[in-house]
């Protein structure tokens, strides 16, 4: 019964890593023979023509860096709040638990969110409006970074600080939150990781566009909408394009992953 | 001086609480503007709509049963699969891993949900569906197709999308969420109430089991719950391998539609305002359930937390 149960587990472990190791690879199959030069240089192509994916790159680069830096400083201001001024009243548990679940909730709702909210007044499908949604989908998690992050700033420090005369916002922005950025800035790259292959709130929000626009009130082209299109197509030539952009993607998202975990490592480990 | 210094502490403790705030606004305009949007839907078709399975764009007929069924589905097949799969790689980590492996192997699964869900969905469509189809469909259908009961769910043509390869592909995608809540709360047990069930005796399996699993109960199902809501609101996975039929169907292998992957196809391409009056409606159901699962989930967790603090 030991035996066979611990031997499950170590199934269970493989189980999990198999998947991993099949995605990837398979990512890497399909995706590598899809990489060509053109696919950095040239704009997505109509069904039938060879082309590349250079809108949907820098489109996808302008509406994550627009929604990280957007989203970014609302963030680390609200996860101040929860840790240095948090500890009384019903607003910051409130805030807490809410955060939470946006943390969860599906991505898609603030794609619909944000379609109701500002879309349809505008009347058109816009670059603005996926910057927008990602933001939403990078705050809670900023939130919740600094939050945590601050929370492990021994007090000690503060109190030095608050000893030297120094008044509180001097102390959170140039004491607490000084030792606390390697794990900030951990929790914003993680929150770039997670944008960036976000699709479901662009479809409602920036929709695709199959030329060159970096026009922030028209529709933009993004990888994973592209993505989304180009492999329900049954255009073979699309499909290709479809797995560069998805070997693109995970590679970013995983360098990006995985570059945060040794900041966050290396720095912890040296303090 | 010091009322100076004091004034531009209470504004800068007033900016950040503003900015907490705004979580709460989100949250507020979330369920007002969904509701606001669906509100031609409601009154049209009132709680009917959650029980009829009609779906006609051109009659104008809505009902939103097909799409719930499906998503309930998908998420039970999916927390079928991976509660046990997160348990084990848990116990693998926090038990029987050594050391030098538990970062690499815990960072892996952890990797898993980084994954991007639209690389979930693709790989599903173009790899995972074929080969299901070819291998394991055929197997199922002529293994449990007979028997009676089950049978029905598993009978038809292995098409390879449908429920249950939607079903299988969440599975994958939850097992870091659950089995990353599972590892932290089987860390959380005290050293000594398991060396001292290892001391009178019991077997690695027996204080998983018989010690840890109680103890860590409240946070297990926490887990199991994030999962659950994770799972619920997954939407490009699911969109491309279940068939998207508006169609209910007592087979697993047979297409179906979940209320994510119903948004993602047709909301763009919906006409007439009733028509996008019920899809939003659609998503608001999907909110307000989600909603209800996550909340659960924290509050589980928040009370595995508070007797942690209270005990040490």
């Amino acid at each position: 019964m030991n035996r066979f149960n611990l031997f499950m587990s170590l199934v269970a472990t493989a189980f999990g890593l198999f998947w991993l190791a099949w995605i990837l690879w398979t990512l890497f199959d399909a995706g590598l023979a899809a990489v060509r030069p053109e696919v950095f240089t040239q704009m997505t192509p109509p069904p039938g023509n060879s082309g590349g994916l250079l809108n949907a790159i820098v489109g996808s680069l302008i509406m994550a860096g627009g929604a990280t830096l957007l989203g970014t400083p609302i963030g680390i201001l609200a996860g101040v709040y929860l840790a240095e001024f948090g500890r009384r009243g019903w607003l910051a548990p409130t805030t807490r638990f809410i955060n939470d679940i946006l943390l969860s909730a599906p991505s898609i709702v603030i794609g619909l969110f944000v379609y109701e909210a500002y879309v349809f007044h505008v009347k058109h499908f816009s670059a603005i409006a996926g910057i927008l949604a990602l933001a939403l989908i990078v705050i809670p998690v900023v939130i919740r970074t600094t939050e945590n992050m601050l929370k492990l700033v021994p007090d000690s420090l503060r109190e030095a600080a608050a000893a030297l005369g120094a008044p509180q916002w001097k102390i959170i922005v140039m004491v607490t939150l000084r030792a606390a950025r390697a794990g900030v800035l951990t929790g914003i790259l993680l929150a770039v990781a997670r944008i960036s292959g976000e699709t479901a709130p662009l479809l409602f929000t920036a929709l695709n566009n199959q030329f060159w626009s970096v026009n922030l009130d028209a529709p933009m082209a993004n990888l994973p909408v592209v993505i989304f299109q180009f492999a329900m197509s049954p255009y073979e030539d699309w499909q290709r394009l479809a797995w560069a952009g998805a070997l693109l993607i995970t590679l970013s998202v995983l360098a990006l992953n995985i570059f945060a975990r040794v900041i966050f490592r290396n720095r912890t480990a040296s303090v | 001086m010091g009322n100076r210094l004091r004034r531009q502490d209470a504004a800068f403790r007033f900016v950040t609480q503003g900015f907490a705030f705004l979580v709460l606004l989100v949250l507020a305009g979330i369920i007002l503007t969904l509701i606001a949007g669906s509100w031609q839907s409601i009154t049209r078709f009132g709680a009917g709509f959650l029980i009829s399975s009609e779906w006609n764009p051109v009659t104008e007929e809505f009902g939103a049963l097909v799409p719930i069924v499906g998503t309930l589905v998908t998420s039970a097949i999916a927390l079928l699969i991976g509660v046990p799969v997160s348990f084990g790689i848990a116990l693998f980590l926090t038990e029987l891993s050594p050391v030098w492996l538990r970062r690499p192997i815990g960072t892996a699964i952890e990797l898993l949900a980084a994954i991007p869900s639209i690389i979930y969905g693709m790989w599903g469509l173009f790899v995972f569906a074929p080969l299901f189809a070819d291998h394991v469909q055929p197997l199922l259908i002529d293994v449990l197709g007979p028997i009676p009961l089950i049978g029905v769910l598993f009978e038809g043509p292995p098409m390879g999308i449908g429920v249950l390869t939607a079903g299988i592909i969440l599975a994958v995608m939850v097992i870091p969420f659950i089995s990353a809540v599972m590892r932290d709360v089987f860390e959380i047990v005290p050293a000594v109430i398991k060396e001292s069930a290892y001391g009178v005796g019991a077997t690695t399996w027996e204080v998983v089991w018989n010690v840890v699993l109680p103890y860590t109960k409240v946070g297990v199902i926490g887990g199991i719950m994030l999962g659950l809501g994770r799972a619920l609101g997954e939407t490009m996975a699911v969109t491309f391998v279940i068939g998207n039929a508006h169609r209910l169907s007592s087979s697993l292998l047979a297409p179906g539609n979940s209320i994510a992957s119903a948004l993602a196809n047709e909301f763009t391409e919906a006409v007439g305002e009733l028509y996008f009056s019920a899809l939003i409606e659609l998503g608001l159901i999907l909110f307000v359930i989600t909603f209800i699962v996550l909340s659960l989930s924290k509050l589980l967790l928040l009370r595995l937390a508070r007797r942690e603090g209270k005990q040490t």
